[in-house]
């Protein structure tokens, strides 16, 4: 059980493709950063919160929320909360920005 | 000791009568039975389906040689009985063979009536009754290729589209002003006329036969009013005539049948009658019901067990000609005494048509749309007292999608589903509607998730609405855009984008004023789809905006694996390739490979960072199993192989893969190509299908496996590959400019009207100048998996999975 946040870089800020996902595994645990138009980066886990599962990593993005590929559910990148009707909520993370250093809290 | 048990005719109602006794006594008779065709039982009614290619006379017979062995019934087939001696209880075949009974059951069946003009008995003139016909007909249909037929009833017309499908041209001749006078009504009977003007018939209505032309073959008919045409092959479906004589001869009661009573006797003892031979109060069926029921009856009357009698039966009838879908029973016209309840929807093609006398269902016509004709037939029968009922709960022209019906709505119960796919249940519905003050089907999904998935519940969503609201209800109140996004239709988004000429999805969203800045997964690909169609020669694809499998090229599974489905023309592979495919499987581990259900080969459960490996060691184009594209070209095996192919199936459908693949479409495309009528590939659910005949090809047009089965329509019969090339090209860009985004082509020919797309498709000139605008498209597309192996941003972007590790 891990209690203390670690804070670690996960990649080059240049590196990451504008309103697409990028993949990072981290020692076996996917996480999807989403740099949005606005220029922020945004990070969840690599897992749909609906109930058949599926991953992220592909979503379409729009503004501050992504459509899940396969179940097409509209989650916030901001909470992980996911829009009405349905239902859900996807683990978010702290993405901090050092120059070209993009580091995220788990 | 058994009784001796002898039955003349062995056609469907006397062999049905001998199943039922045989299940009733099984030890019982000494059975023999004498049959004028060299044949065993076999399905008459489907005579048609053989004519027109579909099935083969083995695929039609009922009970084989083996059935009467293993029943210890004699059987003479081939042997005509010619006298019946009723002192002796004997009958005597033509070859002199005397067998006593103790019971006699004539079954004779019918005969065409051939119309007793002069040169009736020349070479080339047939009837449709039997195989010998059928038979006839299809060797005649390989020399000559002119054909009519006379009479315009159900048995001509089934005839005269089995003659189109043999590659003839045919004339419908036909004494009446309208098509199956018997069972339709005047309305019916035009939108029937269209309909097979349409697949090639060509009617000459109130015309009489005077005389058959010719020297020893038929050459042509002549009419009462002096006309005449030329015919090389004559089919006589005027009718059919009880065959009596050896009845008559016989000294049993005949009127224009041999009478029988409600037991199926004869007026001589020991003598039954049953089938088309058999006239039971003043009616002699032609259809197969009644004549099984009156088999039920004898059965148990020989049996000595007592049974209710027979005391006739109401008909419906049915048409088998693919496209005409229609259905007849009871009484058709009107009198002082009856009052109709009649829809028409000109704009579908449907019309309804309910006959009703003493508040009772006397009568029913149905075309276009005849799912509830089980469910109205069945009022007619049982003679249901309709007076309590509106006319809309019993005749309810909407339910496109086979989904369900105001009047039914209200019979539902509250926990009945309404949308299978999510779980939704009527009381569900109505509670949304009420407490959130829902007014459209689209909020109905939005708060419920009905009709979310497949959409096929939301007419019925679109009922309950109406049952819930009442008056308040317009479906035409709130317009709805393609998305959430926008109150703009796609319609007036595509007008926008050609008008303002706006080049990119981002331009189009800020333009025309979209909610949310950047769009959702509805509108981002609709646009993506309508832009690279309106700016043909030069758009610069928007990946990002893609539905994901188009995104990556590769269908996501529900475990974020994703599968991978090379192209193979036509379905046809080597053993190379397959040793490489199969090389690969090994490599990356793949948990599953299998035949899809468009004849490719499928590995799927690849992880995404292995696809462009993959793609590379196969050194295969992708098989686009993923796109709103040309899916694949399913084909049969053909000429080159199959005995019954006649056409180059596989030729045809590697051509038209490799022409069209790629291709953006508003949903996915799939063709299919088959060499014969048996049609192996099923061409005739595909969005568009092929169908080779003699001389050429048929081409089908809208059909749809899926979740809302719909046979193709005939578009068009052509006679070279060429052709068939080009008329593909410029329905295909038709329905490309035409189509809302996810629209497939069934739903869009339904709401196009056949009529109409084939106006356009007639047309030379715009279909030179569809090709010209799709060729320039064609033009456009790579192939998908090389440019991902070769284009290092593509890999990195969209197949890379990082790898952090922290100590």
């Amino acid at each position: 059980m891990q209690t203390t946040k670690v804070r670690i870089k996960v990649a080059d800020y240049d590196s990451l493709p504008e309103r697409a996902g990028q993949a990072v595994t981290i020692n076996g645990q996917t996480i999807v950063l989403f740099r949005i138009s606005t220029g922020d980066v945004k990070a969840v886990e690599n897992r749909s919160p609906h109930r058949k599962g599926g991953t992220l990593a592909d979503a379409l993005v729009s503004g501050n929320f992504i459509y899940c590929p396969v179940y097409d559910l509209k989650i916030s990148l901001e909470d992980g909360k996911v829009q009405a009707p349905d239902t859900g909520e996807v683990k978010t993370y702290q993405v901090e920005v050092f120059g070209n250093e993009v580091h995220i809290t788990i | 000791m058994k009784k001796k048990l002898v039955m003349i005719g062995n056609g469907m109602a006397g062999v049905r009568t001998i199943e039922e006794l045989l299940k009733l006594q099984p030890d019982g008779f000494e059975i023999t039975i004498f049959g004028n065709e060299p044949h065993p039982n076999y399905n008459r009614i489907m005579l048609s389906t053989v004519l027109q290619g579909d099935k083969s006379i083995e695929d039609i017979i009922m009970n084989d040689w083996d059935w009467y062995k293993s029943n210890d019934i004699q059987l003479f087939a081939g042997e005509e009985v010619v006298e019946i001696d009723k002192e002796k209880k004997q009958v005597i075949s033509e070859q002199g063979r005397k067998v006593d009974y103790d019971e006699l059951i004539i079954a004779t069946g019918s005969s065409s009536f051939i119309l007793p003009v002069p040169g009736s008995d020349k070479k080339g003139v047939v009837g449709f009754r039997d195989i010998h016909d059928c038979e006839m007909m299809i060797k005649d249909s390989r020399q000559y290729k002119k054909a009519a037929v006379i009479g315009g009833g159900l048995l001509g017309l089934e005839a005269a589209r089995g003659l189109l499908n043999l590659g003839m041209e045919v004339d419908v001749v036909h004494l009446m002003p309208h098509l199956m006078e018997r069972q339709l009504d005047g309305t019916a009977s035009g939108m029937l006329k269209k309909e097979l003007e349409n697949q090639g018939m060509n009617f000459l209505l109130e015309k009489q036969t005077a005389e058959i032309l010719g020297d020893e073959r038929v050459t042509g008919l002549r009419f009462t009013d002096g006309t005449e045409i030329r015919a090389d092959l004559v089919v006589m479906a005027v009718g059919i005539r009880p065959n009596v004589q050896l009845a008559k001869d016989s000294g049993i009661y005949v009127n224009r049948g041999i009478v029988v009573n409600d037991y199926m006797e004869t007026d001589v003892q020991n003598i039954y009658a049953v089938g088309e031979c058999a006239e039971h109060r003043e009616i002699v069926y032609g259809l197969v019901a009644p004549l099984y029921e009156q088999g039920k009856v004898l059965a148990a009357n020989l049996a000595g067990i007592p049974t209710n009698p027979y005391e006739g039966t109401i008909c419906g009838t049915q048409l088998k000609v693919s496209g005409c879908d229609l259905f007849s029973a009871g009484e058709i016209g009107d009198d002082e005494g009856t009052k109709s309840i009649k829809v028409h929807n000109e704009f579908d093609g449907i019309y309804k048509k309910i006959v009703i006398r003493d508040n009772r269902i006397a009568g029913i016509v149905l075309y276009g749309d005849t799912k509830d004709s089980n469910r109205l037939f069945r009022m007619l029968t049982k003679r249901e007292d309709i007076s309590g009922m509106t006319s809309v709960s019993i005749l309810e022209a909407s339910g496109c999608c086979g989904g369900g019906e105001a009047g039914d709505v209200a019979a539902m119960a509250d926990d009945e589903l309404v949308c299978g796919c999510n779980g939704v249940t009527k009381g569900t519905i109505v509670e949304a509607i009420r407490t959130n003050e829902l007014t459209t089907v689209d909020e109905v999904g939005g708060c419920t998730n009905a009709g979310r998935s497949c959409g096929r519940c939301k007419s019925l969503i679109s009922d309950i609405l109406a049952y819930t609201l009442g008056d308040q209800y317009d479906t035409t109140a709130k317009k709805a855009g393609i998305c959430g996004c926008t109150t703009l239709s796609k319609d007036e988004v595509v007008a926008e984008i050609r008008e303002k000429g706006l080049t990119n999805v981002r331009e189009v969203m800020n333009v025309l004023g979209w909610s949310q800045e950047e769009g959702c997964s509805k509108c981002r690909p609709a646009i993506n789809y309508y832009l690279g169609m309106v700016h043909y020669d030069g758009y610069k694809d928007e990946r990002d905006s893609r539905l994901v499998n188009e995104k990556m090229h590769a269908n996501i599974q529900k475990d974020g694996t994703y599968s991978v489905v090379p192209r193979m023309y036509g379905g046809v592979t080597t053993a190379a390739d397959l040793k490489k495919i199969a090389e690969v499987a090994e490599k990356y581990d793949v948990p599953l490979v299998k035949l899809t259900g468009g004849q490719r080969i499928g590995l799927f459960g690849v992880n995404k960072e292995d696809l462009p490996a993959m793609w590379e060691d196969l050194g295969m184009p992708s098989g686009y199993a993923y796109g709103k594209t040309l899916r694949t070209v399913k084909t049969c095996v053909g000429e080159k192989f199959c005995r019954f192919g006649t056409q180059d199936s596989m030729g045809l459908g590697i051509e038209l893969e490799k022409k069209f693949e790629r291709l953006d479409t508003p949903h996915k495309v799939k063709m299919g190509v088959s060499a014969c009528p048996r049609n192996c590939a099923e061409s005739g659910i595909k969005d568009i299908g092929f169908v080779g005949v003699d001389g050429g090809w048929e081409i089908y047009i809208g059909g749809n496996g899926g979740t809302d089965l719909r046979a193709a329509d005939l578009l068009d019969t052509v006679k070279t590959k060429e052709e068939a090339l080009e008329i593909t090209g410029a329905y295909l860009q038709y329905y490309r400019e035409t189509a809302a985004y996810l629209e497939r082509t069934a739903p869009w020919l339904e709401r196009m009207g056949l009529d109409h797309v084939k106006e356009v498709l007639a047309d030379e000139n715009m279909r030179k100048q569809l090709n010209e605008r799709l060729d320039k498209t064609l033009e456009r597309y790579n192939e998908p998996w090389n440019e991902a192996i070769s284009d290092r941003a593509i890999k990195e972007k969209y197949y890379q999975v990082r790898s952090v590790s922290v100590e």
